[in-house]
């Protein structure tokens, strides 16, 4: 797996944080675990709600593409570790990409940074960084293209299963847009990988990839079939800012076949909770009754995505 | 060096015995994981089990993060009282270098300011690095730097040491 080779060092620990795609389930649990112990770090009982990790490491979060939650998150998870952080903001639309990304990187590279938390549109972006950095130096993906967004993935994982328990018991649909989503695609490699006996996605044709299938799920069309007796529905945003041409026909009638309503969420099982890596469409993939109700756990997952991005940092800076 | 070490239930004995006439009614015992919480739920049993409990993992607060990385397996600390103004007995199973003990009190200062800090040990085995003194100590052991005891449990045996680097 070449992504492996640029991510994992020659004795299989974690060099880079680029893809979810064939990381080791040991990996996978390690990070969860130690996100377990970092959850504490934010305990009201603390006065001091960080620990000395990276003190005296610098984070780069450089996004090339617009996010507030991501990297916001990411700033406070790098904070709560003592670690000094820069936020760059880079809009890449006029010039030659590939020349300025690695001529930036190498620019800040030159300001003694230490690890690069890495957005952008193109797919691959971070896997190009990270075979042109000093060997000290991390990379984590936050996202690339349609591609991955292997944090968001973990955090995904770590939120289902602090709410379910063990994988192996459990059946999971992803609904919505998986075509555009590089989150969909992490989860779905993550729960293969982590033992999710039931990987279901949920979409319209128009929004399913081709070959989707061998990645290890089940193909649903119809939302009625694909989250009935489930133990998660997973939902994506509807990447508006992404579509070209009429996939479909509009909002409204998407929220009508595919919005998650309280009344189609009875289907799931009675205990099923529900996520969404937001900024969630409210009215268009996802009923507000649903999004602010009891089986939500979408706040949980903004919590527990801090926790989630200290063990990756910290993970990555002793390695 | 004793050929017989003594077993760790009747050290624990012992340490309890020291420890007793010096309970306040504020406070607390705090274990460090994994065989410090070992002894503090021991301790607990002859101290009495009102005291508050707390434990702590000193991964995040390590000085050797920058060799050796991050330790594989962390579980997280839980103190389920304010730290502030309490007196705390930090309860390790064995003392050596000292650092193990200096990463403890600054994690636990990130807690609160505590009243006083009293350290308890199973076995202080010699060696330290840090200016660290125990103030409760079951047995002292003056190993070389290349042997080394342990405390482990299982479900059979209990608490029981293993040394390491002898012939």
């Amino acid at each position: 797996m070449s992504a492996n080779n640029l991510q994992l060092t020659d004795d299989g620990r974690l060099r880079h944080l680029l893809t979810l795609d064939g990381l080791p389930a040991r990996i996978l649990t390690q990070i969860l675990d130690t996100a377990a112990s970092f959850l504490t770090v934010s305990d009201a009982e603390r006065d001091v709600k960080k620990v000395p990790l990276l003190r005296g490491k610098a984070i780069f979060n450089i996004f090339f593409e617009n996010s507030t939650r991501t990297r916001t998150t990411f700033e406070i998870a790098a904070k709560r570790l003592s670690a000094d952080v820069v936020n760059l903001n880079i809009n890449a639309s006029s010039q030659s990409k590939g020349e300025t990304l690695l001529d930036t990187i190498a620019n800040l590279s030159a300001m003694q940074a230490d690890m690069f938390i890495v957005r952008h549109a193109a797919a691959g972006a971070g896997h190009l960084i990270a075979r042109h950095v000093a060997p000290h130096i991390h990379i984590v993906n936050a996202g690339d293209g349609r591609c991955s967004h292997p944090t968001q993935g973990l955090l995904d994982m770590f939120t289902l299963r602090h709410y379910k328990g063990p994988f192996h018991n459990l059946r999971v649909a992803i609904v919505g847009d998986v075509l555009h989503s590089r989150v969909a695609r992490s989860q779905i490699h993550a729960l293969t990988t982590l033992g999710c006996p039931e990987v279901r996605v949920v979409a319209p044709k128009t929004l399913l990839p081709r070959d989707v299938e061998n990645l290890g799920v089940h193909v649903f069309h119809k939302m009625s079939e694909g989250i009935k007796d489930v133990d998660a529905v997973l939902m994506l945003r509807l990447q508006n800012e992404r579509m070209r041409g009429a996939r479909l026909p509009s909002a409204g009638e998407y929220y009508k076949h595919w919005g998650l309503t309280p009344d189609k969420l009875k289907l799931a099982k009675p205990d099923a909770i529900v996520m969404h890596p937001g900024p969630m469409n409210r009215g268009v993939e996802i009923d507000s009754a649903v999004a602010d109700g009891m089986q939500s756990v979408i706040l949980s997952q903004v919590t527990f995505g801090i926790a989630v991005r200290m063990a990756v940092m910290s993970i990555l800076a002793g390695n | 060096m004793p050929t017989q070490l003594p077993s760790p239930e009747h050290l624990i004995d012992r340490l309890a015995a020291q420890i007793k006439p010096h309970i306040h009614a504020d406070c607390a015992l705090v274990g460090i994981h994994t065989g410090g919480v070992w002894i503090m739920d021991a301790l607990a049993e002859r101290l009495g089990a009102e005291i508050p409990r707390g434990v702590l993992d000193i991964a995040f607060y390590r000085d050797d993060f920058s060799r050796i990385g991050l330790h594989p397996e962390t579980k997280p600390s839980h103190l389920p009282f304010d730290v502030e103004d309490r007196r705390i007995l930090l309860i390790d199973d064995v003392l050596y270098t000292g650092r193990t003990i200096r990463a403890a009190m600054n994690l636990l200062f990130d807690y609160g300011r505590p009243a006083a800090i009293e350290l308890a040990v199973l076995v202080d085995r010699g060696g330290r690095e840090l200016p660290v003194c125990p103030d409760y100590v079951g047995l002292k052991l003056d190993l070389p730097a290349d042997e080394h005891i342990s405390l482990e449990k299982n479900e059979t045996e209990g608490l029981y040491f293993v040394m390491k680097g002898m012939d």
